[in-house]
């Protein structure tokens, strides 16, 4: 995993949410999903590509299953895209690279 | 000018990785543009990559997970040489010699790749319901992949939809999660095999109903339940349930070789058995993508095997 991917945890989320100026991204995965598998090497890319425009986090939801329940997570990969502290986008399922640069508006 | 190459591969499921191996063995240094992530079966590793346990792969007498499996056959392609692209083709041109292949823009005027062979090996994706409420409810109830999702129903009640093997195998895994399995089928008998049906009907947590079609998925926020209609008495009734587990077969992804190679009725690529070969000379086909009869791991991994030294051989007789 790229050093500038943050892993979240059901105690760290609320702090990192508010407490991040860039746009936030939350990345809702577990071991045992093969999609999630997929995308986790792309997120790493645009994690080291996009510096400092952007913030890329994980959540496992194995271990962290009240943040997941707390955003109505009930697929995985979900993606949730958080600007300013607040809830911006949902996406839902694994997507290419260039889908999801264009869904974090990048 | 675009790469060429002796062998390029579209997909990357058991039959275009053991296509890759096969092909890097033979130092054809084969191209695998493996497809880009998606919940579907569309993607990079195939079907397997939604699958949990895989039982009846030989050589794993303790059964494998699915994606795990996949990570392997990906590490022994790349090991013998095989690079692998997560990308995806928007259109191929398999009128001349070499082969033309375009990644992103489809009206771009120079192709991304050109391949003096191709193997295709793009797979098959799950059928959906079709039904107006589904794709709004996608990821909120209603899922493409039952290992990925089930873990978020637990204690519910919840629904899968068809009588086939993967029907079985999802409805079966569910029930490590969920109170109650309901299997919607539209006939009154399953269409799976014996040892899935057999596991299925002595699980206390799975119901059947059946000659059952489901005409809508209610809710608001989330799936809270079914429409459905008996297709014998016509009568219809709704199932409250949270989740929506669709396996009610699949169709291959063929979309991109309409009117370049013959297929079937129903989508299937048609090769000249016992063969691989198209109708195109130097482009052959394995796996699910023109198999409607087994459609199995192992059986693509076959075809796939057979395709690598077809295209060999085609290569050698034509250089």
């Amino acid at each position: 995993m790229s050093e500038n991917i943050i892993d979240l945890t059901d105690a760290t989320f609320d702090e990192t949410v508010s407490g991040t100026a860039e746009p936030l991204v939350v990345d809702f995965w577990a071991e045992w999903c093969g999609p999630c598998k997929m995308i986790a090497p792309i997120l790493d890319e645009i994690a080291e590509e996009q510096g400092d425009s952007i913030k890329i986090s994980k959540v496992n939801v194995d271990e962290n299953p009240s943040i997941a329940q707390q955003y109505g997570i009930m697929s995985i990969p979900t993606i949730l895209v958080f600007r300013d502290g607040e809830l911006d986008k949902r996406i839902v399922g694994a997507k290419g690279k260039a889908q999801l640069l264009e869904e974090f508006g990048l | 000018m675009s790469d060429l190459h002796d062998v390029l591969i579209l997909g990357s499921g058991p039959a275009g990785l053991t296509a890759a191996i096969y092909a890097a063995r033979a130092s054809l240094d084969p191209l695998v543009i493996e497809g880009e992530p998606s919940s579907t079966g569309d993607q990079p590793g195939g079907q397997l990559m939604l699958t949990t346990d895989v039982e009846n792969f030989p050589g794993f007498p303790d059964g494998i997970m699915g994606p795990e499996l996949m990570m392997q056959f990906r590490k022994q392609a790349e090991r013998f040489g095989a690079i692998l692209k997560t990308e995806k083709a928007t259109r191929v041109d398999l009128t001349e010699q070499p082969f033309r292949v375009w990644i992103g823009d489809p009206e771009a005027a120079e192709p991304t790749y050109r391949a003096k062979t191709i193997i295709v090996s793009t797979g098959a994706t799950a059928l959906m319901l079709d039904q107006p409420n589904e794709q709004r409810l996608l990821g909120h109830g209603v899922s493409t992949c039952a290992t990925c999702d089930g873990f978020f129903f637990r204690d519910h009640d919840i629904a899968v939809v068809g009588g086939g093997d993967s029907a079985l195998e999802e409805a079966t895994f569910l029930t490590k999660f969920a109170k109650t399995v309901t299997i919607i089928h539209r006939r009154d008998e399953l269409r799976g095999s014996k040892i899935m049906q057999d596991r299925a009907f002595a699980n206390p947590k799975i119901k059947f109903l059946w000659d059952t079609e489901v005409t809508d998925v209610l809710g608001d926020q989330s799936v809270e339940s079914l429409a459905l209609r008996n297709n014998k008495t016509d009568e219809t009734s709704e199932l409250a349930v949270t989740g929506l587990f669709v396996a009610i077969g699949h169709r291959p992804n063929t979309d991109l070789f309409q009117g370049q190679l013959a297929m079937k009725d129903n989508g299937y690529l048609i090769t000249e058995a016992p063969s691989t070969r198209t109708n195109v000379p130097g482009v052959f086909a394995c796996g699910d993508v023109q198999d409607d009869t087994y459609r199995q791991a192992i059986s693509a991994a076959g075809s796939g095997c057979s395709a690598a030294i077809d295209a060999e051989r085609w290569l050698e007789a034509n250089e």
